[in-house]
């Protein structure tokens, strides 16, 4: 078969984004433009105690001696800060004691993007706390948590009811001098989530969130801490779409875990933010630290992410291994169509002795996208028999289309094993041509093939999580071969 | 079933077929030998409708249907089954989830009623016993880590799941031990109802003292040069493809 690019482009705007709707819903909003007195604005709309505050000015000046990184394999215009607003609230009238009581608008949204609260509720125990334009609207599950002493809730939430906890630790695994966005996300971050599990406890569910931004115009700045203490386990789940869009999006989220001794953390994303359309208009930027520290021995993180959406995307989910014989693990799959540009990867830092890291990732790039992995394998001189085992494979759908990969391995102890493995490959016309001689359309080759290439990944996710994830798969790279 | 005349397609600029006719009755198998670069291959790559081939002229009647103004996935669902000479390995997609989407397909184009889970696992044990493929395989990746005697037994069950009108083997033989042989040849003929029709490429006669054909036909240079019998593949086997050579290129 011959895939010629005009044809290809033509297919590949036959697919407009599914999720471009907007909700009307008022929005409380702060007026354009970053300064200390939208800082004081937003902490004091939100009702912060002083010190948050100081802390939120502080990383306003870290962050204004800070410039824009350029090193990222992605090319676009810089974000005019000065007009985006930093803070939206959804005008709420009253606090909901249950999920019925929620803004019918706020209703319409969720269902649209598939998720029926009632459903999730009933069929698959999943308690969500579902972000919209920043302010939580609606926590389910929470007093089934908090029986076992779990502590799920909106980061604004916690900051006026856990105020020791975040104050022990929001800042101390991105630190706000970490980079540009960490720092502009710790002066005016809004809402976020919030999650401790106790000690001992295995949280018996999924605990899941649902990103949205809502808002135009509006910086989304996410800040989720995630605490599990000694013994304990959870699984967290992150989910994203947006509305269509004209103008670019920012959004540069800050995410924290802390795990302490014996404790585990499975964080799964999917991401499905607004590419922008096949021109390379429009879409989100995805700016976003987040950082796992595996505080205490034995302690375990693995970030699993599905990476279909956003213009441009600049994200490491990584792993600080300090507790001895702690393992860090990073399984993604990225898809990049049209235009969009993925810089993703993952740093694993190795400090304790004996400390295990996986990396698998997967990249595929169709449409005029450019698609690059990049991570940073570092074994500390003290962190002796650490191991690491990468695998780093690109699938390319077409010939206009990029895939990279710049791998870092810094090794400072002689007892550490690292592995390195990378393929790139051109998805197989005669794979697609086998699919459609057993009646297959190609749509369905292509997503079976992609599927079939992404499993290693796609296992990882809890079982509902990766049935949406195929789907979104499927969704992105519609009309991208043909 | 199958009606093709004067067919010509070329591959870039390279003309393969030059006028090919041949029409394959129902329940009729019809081998078709000659040598290398003869475009044994090239047919059976045209008819299931692969876009490297240009078609330059001629018609194909499948059916009654102008199987050339179809897709390749519409011909599969229509009946025609290619087995591939090198059946490509997908990784990742398991042979069932495969199959199992195949058949949906094919079933909802030819107007019948989904398979519940269980007839489906119904059809493969039975499919699968016919070409003696071991359980594990219907469950592992498609032909990936196949030997090459368990990809062309892997292509059989897949023809018998798909229940196609029209069976098109592409040098099925191609890497078959004598045992492999069997077994494959024994799907084939237990496939054999009076209805379905087979079109058989090979090299060798071996294969045809298995499935024994209803017509041998010699392609050379994109033509059928010569149609027989059985006797003619026999009669190849002995004299080499020479003595036709010399006679058609001497025209």
């Amino acid at each position: 078969m011959a895939y010629e690019g005009d044809e290809l482009l033509e297919n590949v705007t036959s697919k407009e984004y599914e999720f471009g709707f907007t909700t009307n819903i008022e929005s409380d909003k702060a007026p354009a433009g970053l300064n200390e007195d939208i800082i004081r604005l937003i902490s004091s709309k939100k009702n912060e105690p002083q010190w948050l505050l100081d802390w939120r000015l502080e990383a306003f000046k870290i962050f204004q001696k800070m410039t824009e990184p350029e090193w990222a394999h992605v090319k676009y215009e810089k974000p005019n800060l000065q007009a985006i607003s930093f803070y939206a609230a959804p005008k709420q009238k009253k606090v909901l004691n249950s999920l019925d009581e929620m803004d019918p608008e706020l209703r319409k949204t969720m269902e649209k993007l598939g998720i029926s609260i009632e459903e999730q509720k009933r069929l698959s125990g999943v308690a969500v706390d579902f972000v919209m334009d920043s302010v939580s609207v609606a926590t389910s599950f929470k007093e089934k948590l908090g029986e076992l002493g779990i502590i799920f809730c909106s980061i604004s939430d916690a900051i006026q009811e856990h105020p020791e906890l975040i104050k022990q630790y929001l800042g101390t695994v991105v630190p706000r001098t970490d980079n540009y966005y960490a720092a502009l996300n710790s002066a005016v971050f809004t809402d976020g989530s919030f999650c401790y599990i106790p000690k001992g406890v295995r949280c018996p569910m999924e605990l899941s969130t649902y990103f949205r931004i809502n808002e135009a115009g509006t910086g989304q700045f996410e800040r989720t801490l995630l605490i599990a203490d000694e013994e304990s386990y959870v699984s967290y789940l992150e989910g994203c779409t947006a509305p269509q869009r004209d103008e670019n999006q920012l959004h540069a989220a800050v995410v924290e875990l802390v795990a302490m001794r014996d404790a585990e953390i499975k964080y799964s994303t999917v991401q499905n933010w607004y590419p922008g359309d096949k021109d390379g208009k429009g879409g989100v930027f995805n700016f976003v630290t987040k950082r796992g520290m595996c505080e205490g021995a034995n302690s375990k993180i693995s970030w699993t992410q599905v990476e279909t959406g956003s213009a441009v995307t600049w994200k490491y989910p990584s792993c600080i291994l300090k507790g001895d014989n702690s393992v860090g693990e990073f399984y993604s799959v990225a898809v990049t169509n049209h235009f969009q540009q993925a810089d993703t990867g993952t740093k694993m830092i190795h400090i304790g002795k004996n400390t295990k890291s996986t990396i698998i990732s997967k990249g595929i790039s169709s449409g005029r996208s450019q698609n690059s992995y990049r991570g940073l394998v570092q074994i500390g001189k003290n962190a002796s028999n650490a191991r690491n085992f990468s695998q780093c494979d690109s699938l390319l759908m077409t010939d206009t289309s990029g895939a990279h990969t710049f791998p870092y391995i810094e090794v400072n102890n002689s007892t550490a094993k690292v592995e390195h493995e990378a393929t790139t490959s051109k998805i197989g016309e005669d794979q697609i041509f086998y699919c459609l001689q057993r009646g297959l359309d190609e749509e369905q080759a292509v997503s079976m093939i992609v599927n079939g290439y992404a499993k290693d990944v796609l296992n990882k996710l809890p079982m509902e999580f990766a049935v949406e994830a195929q789907k979104l798969l499927a969704i992105s790279l519609e009309g991208s071969v043909g | 079933m199958l009606k093709i005349e004067n067919l010509q397609a070329r591959i870039e600029e390279k003309e393969i077929l030059k006028g090919l006719s041949l029409t394959v009755g129902e329940g009729e198998v019809h081998a078709i030998m000659g040598p290398n670069g003869s475009g044994k291959s090239t047919l059976a790559s045209v008819l299931a409708g692969r876009e490297d081939y240009e078609v330059t002229g001629g018609t194909v009647t499948f059916n009654g249907k102008d199987l050339l103004d179809m897709p390749a996935e519409e011909r599969a669902r229509e009946g025609l089954f290619l087995a591939f000479q090198y059946p490509v390995e997908i990784p990742g997609v398991s042979n069932m989830n495969f199959l199992k989407a195949a058949v949906g397909e094919v079933r909802k184009h030819r107007g019948l009623e989904a398979l519940t889970a269980k007839e489906f696992l119904q059809l493969v044990k039975e499919k699968s016993e016919l070409v003696e493929l071991d359980g594990q395989l219907a469950n592992r990746a498609v032909n990936e880590g196949f030997s090459g005697g368990e990809k062309k037994r892997n292509e059989i069950f897949q023809m018998a799941m798909l229940n196609p009108s029209l069976c098109v083997l592409d040098e099925t033989d191609s890497g078959l031990d004598i045992d492999a042989l069997r077994i494959v040849s024994e799907g084939v003929n237990a496939m054999r109802d009076g209805k379905r029709s087979f079109v058989v490429i090979t090299h060798y006669q071996r294969l045809l003292d298995h499935i024994v054909p209803d017509f041998v036909h010699v392609l050379y240079k994109g033509k059928i040069v010569k149609s027989g019998t059985k006797e003619l593949a026999l009669e190849l086997e002995e004299k080499g493809y020479d003595w036709l050579k010399e006679t058609e290129d001497a025209k």
